[in-house]
């Protein structure tokens, strides 16, 4: 997994709350058996017409948000189905970070997985860097995962709440199954003393 | 220590708890699907690893499979590309597959409960929200993404932060007509669709106590909608006598040692939660979703809502959800029009959702207007159906009647919504776009459906005309 330590980038803002994953990624480009490829897809409905063209008017597609690595959205980001192709949308589409008030459980899961980070501010913090995206030309932030930290050049800074095995996880870029391998000897102990049901042995 | 029901599960399955790590959990069964898989399975590929326990793991395919009759070819090749990698990862992993001709395919959180699989006091995941479904039994039950699915797959434990825990309280009982489902949809328009975010939920009360198996699954299926990690209904008889026989319930000595087990699971009298919510089931009555998310809701004796004097963000997600629907505030939710219905998906395809929807449909007919499809939730839910005539009421009606699978839930098979056309789903999500681009889905119980497809728009259960 790609490590997150200090990333700087510019913002695009998404002022919806509520962002469903079935938005983020639509269900018909689920289908695929590979983990990339996905950015293409990344809110298909809102980014193109039926018919395939640009709808000109979603925000990714403003030319002064063009190259954004960080996305700034509304309340419970992420909400419904698991499907970690939302995750890999975005960042196959080049974000790094989620900045929202709060994420749907299992979509900041995802995230962590992915060396993407959810990072949660007070709605007024949220609601501060969107109108600042949406009034400043290429409007910048700095996420300091050391720091847990959210800054700009223009005096913004807000400190964020995080996990401390998640983080170490995405600063140092592990993969949690050799973590969790580690404890190979305590998994096998657990599984002498519960071993699978007589009924699933059976063929 | 005074323990709840989540805090006991959590607690047996502990395998280790490193300083500064989030603790292991132990895995008692794995659900696996076609979608969320293959990437998982290309994982351990590439890191050479094999699958732990394969006995734990069990496999459908389920969510884009065609509804048409069996044996029909899969024209949408990146789907039959999707089922074929499933069929050969079962194979090379050894895990065992109920496949499309299985008489025992069926939706992954339909199967698992009937088959005996899901069981009180386990641990179940699945690469599926609505994994909280099988909480109805007294299980932890969980959905997560892929690299967890792989994570399962290699060490059948799972790192996990600890959640909160939250009570729902539903006191009283559930007037006629009024079913887990509109409680699921009344708990979601009261909480809100984070309302439970970073909990498991504990469905307990009278009126809780009073739902029958299936009813319960209906209920914790839709934990996921209110934001929640899981959703549990503590086991009792009405739970040990649904397993009681099951293919892979245990049997003789093992039977005795689980049940009394699973008997020593309910919370105990004065064991603390994070949070409590009470509910007053006297209050709540048959409910129809009006927007593009489950906590948009309205009774069906109800309207649209009106925007003015709602605050910024709330009045902007209405707008925006209105605009969505082509509905206007204040328009009668008994008013509105439909052109399709799905009876069918995780949530309420069940034996008893489609008798109860068979009831309201039998000796009607479906409005001229209205396409609509019932999709039984597995062959096994199918043929039950059958053998009680189920299906003759429903073709007779003018329903269609199909092949088990996700379906129209999320139409990743060819059963989808077109553009602008409006349908009364008893699915989960009313998402744009979820059953199809453009689609305009209300979510609603089995019964409203059925009733609804025979008036053309939505119309109060409560006062049909049963044949």
């Amino acid at each position: 997994m790609k490590p997150f330590t200090v990333h700087r980038g510019r913002v695009a803002p998404l002022n919806r709350v509520n962002v469903d994953t079935d938005q983020i990624i639509p269900k018909q480009f689920l289908k695929r058996i590979e983990r990339t490829g996905f950015g293409q897809f990344l809110f298909n409905d809102w980014r193109f017409g039926t018919d395939g063209a640009k709808n000109p008017d979603f925000v990714l597609h403003e030319p002064r948000y063009e190259g954004a690595s960080i996305l700034v959205a509304g309340k419970n980001f992420g909400c419904g189905s698991s499907r970690e192709h939302a995750v890999w949308a975005l960042a196959d589409f080049g974000f790094r970070a989620v900045i929202s008030s709060s994420f749907a459980d299992i979509f900041a899961n995802n995230s962590a997985k992915n060396g993407f980070l959810a990072v949660r501010l007070s709605e007024d913090e949220v609601a501060e860097l969107m109108q600042r995206a949406e009034e400043i030309d290429d409007y910048q932030v700095t996420i300091d995962l050391e720091k847990c930290e959210v800054r700009d050049e223009q005096g913004f800074r807000a400190t964020f709440p995080i996990d401390k095995f998640v983080r170490h996880c995405l600063l140092n870029g592990l993969d949690d199954i050799g973590l969790t391998l580690q404890h190979e000897a305590e998994i096998a102990v657990y599984e002498a003393g519960h071993p699978a049901p007589a009924t699933l042995r059976a063929s | 220590m005074k323990k709840t029901l989540f805090e006991k599960i959590w607690n047996d399955h502990l395998v280790a708890q490193p300083a500064g790590r989030s603790p292991i959990l132990y895995i008692d069964l794995h659900l696996v699907h076609e979608v969320t898989s293959p990437q998982a399975f290309d994982g351990l590929r590439t890191a050479g690893r094999k699958v732990r326990q394969p006995e734990r793991t069990v496999a459908t395919v389920d969510h884009n499979i065609p509804t048409e009759p069996r044996g029909t070819p899969i024209t949408d090749l990146i789907a039959a590309k999707q089922i074929a990698a499933l069929q050969s990862n079962c194979k090379e992993f050894g895990i065992r597959l109920f496949d499309m001709d299985s008489p025992d395919q069926g939706i992954v959180h339909v199967i698992g409960p009937e088959l005996g699989l899901t069981q009180p006091g386990m641990t179940i995941v699945c690469g599926d929200s609505h994994t909280s479904t099988h909480g109805a039994f007294g299980a932890l039950a969980f959905g997560i993404g892929t690299s967890e699915v792989e994570h399962v797959l290699a060490t059948q434990c799972l790192a996990q932060q600890t959640p909160k825990t939250m009570k729902i309280d539903v006191r009283g009982r559930l007037a006629d007509g009024v079913t887990a489902k509109d409680l699921a949809l009344g708990i979601i328009g009261q909480i809100g669709t984070d309302g439970a975010t970073g909990h498991v939920v504990e469905y307990a009360g009278p009126a809780v106590r009073a739902l029958s198996m299936e009813g319960r699954m209906t209920l914790c299926n839709m934990s996921i909608e209110a934001g929640a990690r899981a959703g549990m209904v503590a086991p009792d008889e009405n739970t040990i006598a649904y397993v009681k026989g099951k293919r892979f319930a245990p049997r003789d000595a093992e039977w005795e040692k689980a049940v009394a087990h699973w008997r020593s699971l309910p919370s105990d009298d004065g064991a603390t939660f994070d949070k409590v919510v009470e509910i007053d089931a006297a209050q709540l009555c048959p409910f129809v979703t009006w927007g593009t998310n489950p906590g948009m809701v309205a009774p069906v004796t109800g309207r649209v809502p009106e925007v003015k004097g709602l605050e910024e963000t709330d009045r902007r997600a209405t707008e925006l959800a209105l605009q969505y629907m082509g509905l206007e505030p204040g328009r009668r939710i008994e008013d509105i029009g439909i052109d399709r219905v799905f009876i069918g998906s995780c949530t309420n395809s069940r034996i008893e959702d489609l008798r109860a929807a068979a009831r309201v449909a039998k000796g009607h007919r479906v409005d001229a207007k209205v396409r609509a499809m019932v999709v039984p939730g597995s062959q096994s839910v199918k043929r039950a159906a059958e053998q009680e005539g189920l299906h003759r009421i429903f073709q007779d009606a003018g329903f269609e009647w199909r092949e088990s699978g996700c379906s129209m839930c999320l139409g990743m098979n060819p059963d989808i919504l077109q553009p602008g056309e409006r349908c009364a789903s008893t699915s989960n999500r009313n998402f744009e776009g979820r059953q199809g681009r453009g689609g305009r889905t209300h979510l609603v119980s089995p019964m409203m459906a059925a009733a609804a497809a025979i008036a053309g728009h939505f119309t109060d259960i409560r006062n049909w005309k049963f044949q």
